[in-house]
């Protein structure tokens, strides 16, 4: 049984210009120990996403349809109290922006034990001592010294570290990482993320790591999801989403990534390629993506909504139009 | 910590100089001298005598040093009108009560408004929050006095019978709780705006959604996370509040009859005692000046930021 089976995954938001459907029927699943990795633009819902399964997503949106399946319970039908009782526990989460995911009115060492007393029930020195423990893992130096310091002592890939600490404290069995490294420094992003996947395997936790930086996924995650509009437009293993994407969407995102010399691996942040992301009010009819697609024609692209389909054993792709299928060239190149 | 108050402290010493000097130097500006005002003239050789007794002959710095060590050593001097009063026998009779009355008040607010703000940000856009705070903006725009008059008349004259507040004076329990109410009023809207929307703030926070997704009880979360964040303008406020309920219950003394210090002080003032206003004037600056620190240390508690950066 897989360790987290998300169906069909609907979250909207109610506002007044009307329905936003920030996540549109997203469907994955993700296997022990594995590494899941979620890209796609600014807006296209993988914030939502993860937000939905954990739980924790504000008025006014709500999840409106869909499961998430957690070791054999759906989160979404779970009661308040019991969702906390899985939270921060059999799953961890670390947040963007590490500068402000810590109480500054607070001491990290506060912040680590009061995980470890409330879901592991241990008493204040036991605490204690696994939270320098905690830090130490986290490679903090000098982390009984540091326990009792407030959060504006610490640098930003230091507070992330401490966050990291907090998301594994309870030994999670799936941690969720919304875009760690964005908001740190260039310096720091690799030795987060190196700390990251050397965590991943002593615990053997599932990750499901969301990035802008397809570097950070290329070499790591065993499988990836490209989303678009709120919904999964593609979804493979890694080697063969970079080796041979299908959808034009993620066509145009690898190839506005820089070539980095002498290494097969292709680096870099996602650019924008040409266009905006719809608005989520009022979504294309049928392909999102056909507006920005050079090879949305003349066909069905406007007017019938192309399903996910596998195009190959493990490689599913939401277009009318994937590589290995097209034989012409792009419309406006005709 | 101990470094922080220390120095923050010391830092008081200075501000209360600068009072002392200010305050003379107002009652400088007066014209005149207490001791001609007309109907009380003296002969010149009783003035030279005055004057020599209270330092009047002497240049203004010569007397400014008298008058700081009369303040530090808590001699504030003779009343200038009453006999036989000094202003230390003003003050010890009248300021208790202003002290009492102010601390009631400000308890009221605490009490009732922190807890309104709390509820009203919990429940944000019910019918709850509603009426809260529509009670809580209306209250606002009321003055104190139309508020005393209207307690007084329900309570003290319209349900006499069952309700054992009498309409003025000031004794035990029963007399303060209606001008503590009347006084504490403002604040305590003051106190629940202030708090909903530092409440509402703080929800909105990613350090909530951390403590969230930590699976902590939501009455933790609220307890402790939100309530020491949303806290800290709540606290800020409260000091020049503190300062304002015991100086300028005024108003409130005088509807209830009350002998606070407000009172005394606005007669020092139309009755050209001005020992006692300068004396009375130190006490309430130094009520503020100590209220502000009070709120320093509290709010270097709250926040740890501000400790570091001042130390
Ligand atoms: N409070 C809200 N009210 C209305 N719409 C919202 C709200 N929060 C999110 N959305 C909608 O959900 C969409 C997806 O947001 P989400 O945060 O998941 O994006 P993301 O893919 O994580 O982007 P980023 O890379 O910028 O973090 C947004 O485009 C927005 O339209
Ligand atoms: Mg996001």
């Amino acid at each position: 049984m897989a360790l987290l089976e998300v169906e069909d995954l609907r979250t909207y938001f109610k506002t007044r210009e009307g329905e936003v459907r920030a996540v549109d029927g997203v469907s994955f699943s993700l296997e022990h120990s594995k590494m899941l990795g979620i890209v796609g633009e600014s807006g296209c819902g993988k914030s939502v996403t993860v937000l939905s399964i954990m739980g924790l997503v504000q008025t006014p949106g709500r999840v409106v349809g869909g499961s998430a399946v957690f070791q054999g319970r759906d989160l979404v039908q779970l009661k308040g109290r019991e969702l906390e009782d899985v939270r921060g526990h059999e799953i961890g989460m670390i947040f963007q922006d590490p500068m402000t995911s810590l109480n500054p009115t607070l001491t990290i060492g506060t912040q680590l034990t009061e995980t470890l007393r409330r879901h592991l029930g241990m008493n204040k020195d036991q605490a204690r001592k696994r939270a320098v423990e905690l830090l130490e893992e986290v490679h903090i130096p000098n982390a009984a010294r540091r326990l009792d310091d407030y959060p504006h002592r610490y640098s930003g890939g230091m507070r992330q570290r401490v966050m990291i600490a907090i998301a594994i404290s309870c030994n999670p069995k799936l941690l969720i990482a919304d875009e760690p490294t964005t908001a740190l420094d260039v310096t720091v992003q690799a030795g987060v993320l190196d700390l990251l996947h050397e965590l991943r395997s002593i615990h053997e936790m599932g990750v499901i790591i969301i990035t802008h930086d397809m570097g950070v996924v290329a070499e790591t995650a065993d499988d990836i999801i490209v989303m678009y509009a709120g919904q999964i437009v593609e979804q493979a293993t890694a080697l063969d989403l970079f080796d041979r994407p299908e959808h034009p969407y993620t066509e145009a995102l690898l190839e506005a990534l820089p070539q980095v010399e002498g290494e097969g691996i292709r680096e870099g942040r996602l650019r924008s390629i040409s266009g905006r992301p719809p608005d989520l009010l009022d979504p294309p009819p049928a392909c999102r993506f056909a507006p920005r697609c050079a090879y949305a024609g003349q066909d069905d692209c406007a007017t019938v909504p192309p399903d996910l389909r596998e195009i190959r054993p493990g490689h599913w792709v939401r277009s009318s139009h994937p590589t290995s299928e097209r034989a012409a060239a792009p419309v406006g190149a005709r | 910590m101990l470094k922080f108050i220390i120095r923050r402290v010391a830092w008081t010493i200075p501000v209360i100089l600068l009072v002392i000097f200010m305050t003379f130097l107002m009652m400088r500006q007066i014209k005149g001298n207490p001791f001609q005002v007309t109907e009380r003239a003296v002969n010149e050789a009783t003035q030279r005598t005055l004057d020599r007794k209270f330092h009047l002959d002497q240049p203004w710095y010569i007397q400014y040093a008298y008058y700081v060590k009369g303040v530090f050593t808590a001699n504030l001097g003779p009343s200038l009108v009453q006999r036989d009063r000094d202003v230390n026998d003003v003050i010890k009779d009248h300021f208790p009560v202003s002290l009492k009355l102010g601390g009631l008040a400000m308890l009221w607010a605490v009490l009732v408004g922190i807890p309104l703000g709390i509820i009203a940000a919990l429940k944000q856009n019910t019918k709850l929050d509603y009426a809260v705070m529509a009670v809580v903006n209306a209250g606002y725009a009321l003055p104190n006095f139309l508020i005393a008059t209207v307690l007084i008349y329900l309570f003290a004259v319209k349900w006499r019978e069952h309700t054992p507040f009498p309409t003025n004076g000031w004794g035990g329990w029963e007399t303060w709780v209606l001008p503590a109410a009347a006084l504490g009023h403002a604040p305590m809207t003051f106190f629940a705006r202030i708090v909903r929307g530092s409440m509402l703030e703080t929800l909105q926070q990613d350090y909530i959604r951390t403590a969230k997704a930590k699976g902590l009880r939501w009455r933790r979360v609220v307890g402790l996370h939100v309530l020491r964040n949303s806290l800290i303008p709540a606290v800020t406020a409260a000091a020049p509040l503190l300062g304002f309920l015991i100086t300028g219950s005024f108003i409130v003394e005088f509807v209830f009859g009350i002998p606070g210090i407000g009172r005394y002080f606005v007669n020092s003032v139309t009755a050209r005692d001005y020992s006692v206003t300068m004396g009375i004037t130190i006490l309430l600056s130094m009520i503020i000046i100590f209220a502000n620190l009070l709120v320093d240390i509290l709010y270097g508690y709250l926040d740890p930021r501000t400790r570091d950066v001042r130390t």
